[in-house]
């Protein structure tokens, strides 16, 4: 048990072994444990940050949704009332046009009417006449015969 | 057992807790060589062969055995960690390099929690430290004949193989230590350690030699208790194994049928106790022998049977207690290592820290 070289032999054996644990081995295992420390860190925070993305993207999606129901539904709306009002607006048309057609019917008739009138009146006015002149065949006042067979024409 | 039988239990003893040392007998020296005596001319650099010759050299020797094993397991160490550290990736970690980072943040921690200065140093001084000295006093649980008994057929006279039951391997770890932490209380205080030396803890000029001797004293008792802690512990440690080893090994190991008067007759004194009764059991078995209780050939076989349980349960015996003792020493072993490498963290923040 005696105190010798040995002593400082070990004291220098220490220092190396010291020295390369300081230089080799320390540094880039702790390098490579805080790096992967890092990294896992990282990892947890996208993770984090993706779930909270697909929150957000799954709240966004349904607001979307919706709107794009409320929209849909509106645009039926608006559809319905406009389709209706085309059929209001082709039946007021319709009905304004078919008064037209048969007011201009109506007026056709008439005049149609008038004018036989007209024509009968006339050709029972000749036909009276005639039938007069045969009558008297006399000397009759052409002229008075005229006027009395026009009155005689008015009121038929 | 050591070689060939020892005569006695003390040489045993003494055999195996000598070194293996290189060293310089001073001239004049008389050496018993096969030839005879021989008296050296001159200061001679040789083995020593024998304690007496160790004991001669004195201060110029240095210890083999405690050299090789201590360089050999410290080159183990860094290869170890040095092959962790090539192959760290910041990818999944597996197998070996599980355990490395397992040790390595085990340390990180420890310093986390005890050095509060700034020193890259001192994390892998304290990994060094730990894992070494784990690894020098793991050697404890090898079994305590086999490497001497293998350098003995080997041709090698002595062989410790634990280097931290050697005082010179301890106090040197010890004293490295302690220039560390006079160089960083140099370092970081200047002035401020003197000042710590010689006004503490009596802030009185007139304090001055009263406080530099307390002072003083519990300065060096630091590297002191921190070197011989450790060799105290292994040393007490393969002490037992070795006590362990001879009283039981003694009587098992020199043959399981007549070991026990082999033993009794001319071996150790140590098993004489229960030889005692082992003999007592086989003169009644003869005495019942004489009376016609039993036949001589059942004597013959019942003698036989008792030696060999004898010498059995005295083996089992061995290999329990020495299995035992090295369950119980992975304990120590480790918690020496801890102790070691927590002390030295603490004695380095000490010298870090500004105020007392």
């Amino acid at each position: 048990m005696n105190i010798n070289l040995t002593l400082f032999g070990q004291m220098v054996t220490f220092a190396i072994f010291v020295w390369f644990c300081m230089k080799f081995v320390w540094p880039v295992i702790i390098g490579a444990m805080e790096e992967r420390q890092q990294k896992i860190a990282d990892g947890l925070d996208a993770a984090d940050r993706a779930m909270r993305d697909l929150e957000a993207a799954k709240s966004d999606a349904t607001d979307q949704m919706k709107e794009a129901k409320q929209e849909a539904a509106g645009i039926v709306d608006q559809a319905n009332k406009r389709a209706n009002q085309i059929v209001d607006e082709a039946k007021v048309l319709a009905v304004a046009e078919g008064d037209r057609l048969k007011a201009a019917a109506e007026a056709e008739i008439e005049q149609e009417i008038n004018r036989a009138k007209e024509e009968l009146r006339s050709k029972v006015a000749g036909l009276a006449l005639a039938g007069a002149e045969k009558i008297l065949e006399a000397s009759l006042d052409d002229e008075a015969n005229r006027a009395l067979v026009d009155k005689l024409a008015t009121q038929l | 057992m050591s070689g060939e039988n020892p005569a006695s239990t003390t040489e045993y003893i003494q055999h195996h807790l000598q070194n293996l040392v290189y060293g310089k007998l001073p001239a004049g020296f008389e050496r018993h060589t096969e030839s005879g005596l021989e008296v050296l001319g001159a200061d001679t650099w040789t083995m020593a062969h024998g304690a007496s010759e160790a004991a001669a050299m004195g201060f110029w020797a240095i210890h083999v055995d405690s050299m090789a094993w201590s360089i050999g397991l410290g080159v183990l160490f860094c290869w170890l960690f040095r092959r962790a550290a090539v192959r760290a990736t910041t990818g999944v970690p597996s197998g070996m390099l599980n355990f490395i980072e397992l040790i390595v943040e085990f340390i990180d921690g420890s310093v986390k929690d005890s050095f509060h200065g700034r020193n890259k140093m001192v994390a892998p001084l304290a990994l060094t430290i730990f894992v070494w000295i784990f690894l020098m006093n793991l050697m404890d649980l090898l079994p305590v004949d086999l490497v001497p008994k293998l350098m003995g057929l080997a041709g090698v006279g002595y062989q410790k193989i634990v280097p931290s039951t050697d005082p010179n391997i301890t106090m040197g770890m010890a004293l490295g230590v302690f220039i560390l932490m006079i160089y960083y209380n140099i370092k970081i205080k200047g002035t401020g350690f003197i000042k710590e030396l010689t006004m503490h803890p009596f802030n009185h000029w007139a304090f001055i030699p009263i406080n530099l001797f307390m002072e003083l004293v519990g300065l060096l008792a630091k590297p002191f208790s921190l070197g011989l802690r450790l060799f105290g512990n292994m040393y007490a440690g393969e002490m037992i194994f070795i006590l362990i080893a001879m009283m039981f090994a003694a009587g098992a190991g020199s043959g399981l049928v007549f070991g026990g008067l082999n033993a009794q007759l001319f071996g150790t004194e140590t098993n004489g106790a229960f030889w005692l009764v082992i003999f007592v059991l086989v003169c009644g078995v003869c005495w019942m022998n004489l009376k016609g209780k039993i036949s001589t050939g059942r004597t013959v076989l019942l003698t036989l049977g008792l030696l060999t349980i004898g010498g059995g349960v005295f083996a089992l015996g061995g290999g329990l207690m020495q299995w035992g003792w090295a369950i119980f020493h992975i304990l120590v072993i480790t918690l020496q290592a801890f102790i070691f490498m927590v002390l030295t963290i603490v004695y380095l923040s000490m010298a870090h820290e500004e105020d007392h």
